[in-house]
């Protein structure tokens, strides 16, 4: 297969090859498994912490699909020729990317959320005066939302930085042709740079996603019922630290590790098609 | 000969001339008549490749005027697309679109611009890709051809949105010595069907072949022109002959 890749001995032909590191990691995850089986402590605490389970995927896949979107459109922004979206955006980009992800969190849920109720009330106000709608208030939006909100605010401009480098390692001949067939500037866009830029891109997009699933273990600190939220209150009302921690700490791993596998799967194609 | 382009005292500066900015045409006026081939010659920095470039409007002039046919192409608010549609365009380095098959790569200007249905689309790219000796690679990503497949099939895309007059900027100079002559009997064919073209070009035997005129450029300025015989055989010109030597 890999020719250049020959281990120094024939002997240790088969251990060089082995990722000694991830055998080690599905060693413990066996491990974990069978002692939790045989245990009925820790049966109870997985099915305790177990239930966040749903709560944080679908935090991470909802802010995730948000911020592509969100990013998207950033990262066009950056790279555009009209000097007011380009400075905006960068601005927006430049912000939020020195804030800690904590402090974006608090900062929509306790000062962004009642802002936007505000806002939405003077815009509807309207349609709220006929008693069309009820006028908005700050607790409209239940904690999972305004969670969901931060998460995409924020993750949308780590997220632009990855467009924006897309777009830019697309050849400059390949946007020359789009222009001398006389494509316009949005079909040059959509139809040449962007499907390159984003197969440029793709790794480092789907590492993002394993990054929001790290982060949205922030959102216990608003009482939303995630891993960390339900391993949390467990931990505290049981004192079983260690073991609740164990559990928690394998159903991130379980996404985590599997992601990261299916990215290097994903980065070795993308290279393989690349090379032929 | 009635001129199809017309290129009137061009000049195009790169960079601002009072700080080591470089004037890349210092006043170009160039005719070029329907069905007429001709190739440009020069050192690099001669500006030969920026005057192609502004044929359609990939770089702006600085002053001058330059006409297709009867489009004012520097025009204040000239139809970009129209003129871009005009004037088809073979790049050095090829630049097929690297995301899409050969067939793709053809059928999608008629498509997207002109709104030619995609199927037919389709059609008439397979049969201009036959033409340029592609029948077998519809289906083949250009990284999967050689560089002569890919500068055929480049040739194919532009030919595509039947421009009339086609450009050619250094069409072989990123070719490998064994590829060259497929890319050029593409280019000759053409030449013998009556196409418009302005080639950028060291290739002296396709010059003598299939120009009706050789123009020799240095630092901006048409420098001599004539007949393939008459600039190759007794260049009037010193810098004309000592490029020559160079080159020969």
């Amino acid at each position: 297969m890999n020719a250049s890749a020959r281990p120094p001995s024939g002997a240790s032909t088969l251990a060089s090859r082995i990722p000694w590191w991830l055998a080690a990691l599905v060693g413990f995850g066996v491990l974990a498994v069978a002692g939790a089986l045989a245990d009925d402590g820790y049966r109870v605490i997985f099915g305790a912490v177990a239930s966040g389970f749903g709560v944080t995927l679908t935090v991470a896949l909802v802010s995730y699909a948000f911020s592509l979107a969100l990013g998207l459109l950033l990262g066009m922004l950056r790279v555009s020729t009209f000097r007011p979206a380009m400075e905006a955006a960068t601005f927006y980009v430049e912000l939020v990317r020195g804030l800690p992800m904590l402090v974006i969190l608090y900062y929509v849920a306790f000062v962004g959320a009642p802002a936007l109720a505000g806002i939405l009330n003077s815009l509807l106000a309207p349609f709220i005066a006929r008693g069309v709608i009820e006028p908005f208030q700050g607790r409209s939006f239940d904690f999972a939302t305004r969670a969901v909100l931060a998460l995409t605010l924020g993750y949308a401009a780590f997220i632009s930085e990855i467009f924006r480098a897309g777009i830019e390692s697309v050849d400059k001949g390949q946007i020359e042709a789009a222009h001398a067939l006389g494509f316009s500037g949005a079909q040059t866009m959509v139809r040449v740079v962007l499907p390159q830029a984003v197969r440029n891109v793709l790794p480092a997009l789907a590492n993002e996603f394993v990054a929001i699933i790290k982060d949205s273990a922030l959102v216990s600190v608003l009482g939303v019922q995630d891993i960390t939220q339900l391993g949390k209150v467990y931990a505290a009302s049981t004192f079983k630290f260690f073991e609740t921690y164990n559990v928690v700490a394998f159903l991130y791993l379980c996404m985590t590790v599997s992601l990261s596998l299916l990215v290097r799967v994903l980065e070795r194609r993308l290279k393989g098609e690349v090379a032929r | 000969m009635s001129a199809f382009v017309e290129i009137r005292d061009a000049v195009k500066t790169f960079g601002d001339p009072a700080r080591g900015g470089v004037l890349a045409l210092d006043g170009v006026s160039l005719d070029v008549g329907r069905g007429d081939v001709v190739v440009i010659i020069g050192p690099s920095g001669s500006g030969k490749s920026t005057l192609l470039r502004s044929v359609n409007l990939l770089e702006r002039l600085d002053s001058g005027s330059i006409r297709i046919g009867d489009d004012l192409v520097t025009a204040r608010g000239a139809d970009l697309r129209r003129i871009r549609e005009d004037a088809g365009m073979v790049f050095q380095a090829f630049n097929l679109f690297a995301h899409l098959t050969v067939l793709e790569n053809v059928a999608l200007a008629p498509h997207l611009v002109r709104h030619v249905p995609k199927a037919e689309a389709r059609q008439r790219a397979a049969s201009l890709l036959e033409r340029v000796g592609l029948a077998d690679k519809l289906d083949r990503r250009p990284r999967q051809l050689s560089g002569g497949q890919q500068q055929r099939a480049a040739i194919a895309r532009a030919l595509a949105m039947d421009p009339k007059v086609m450009l050619f900027d250094e069409p072989t100079s990123a070719l490998d010595p064994e590829m060259i002559k497929e890319v050029l009997d593409v280019m000759t064919a053409l030449a013998e069907e009556g196409m418009t073209m302005l080639v950028v070009s060291h290739e002296m035997g396709f010059a003598r072949a299939a120009a009706d005129h050789v123009v020799f450029m240095d630092q901006g300025r048409i420098v001599e022109q004539g007949s393939p015989a008459r600039v190759f055989g007794e260049p009037v010109e010193e810098r004309t002959r000592d490029f020559l030597r160079h080159i020969l």
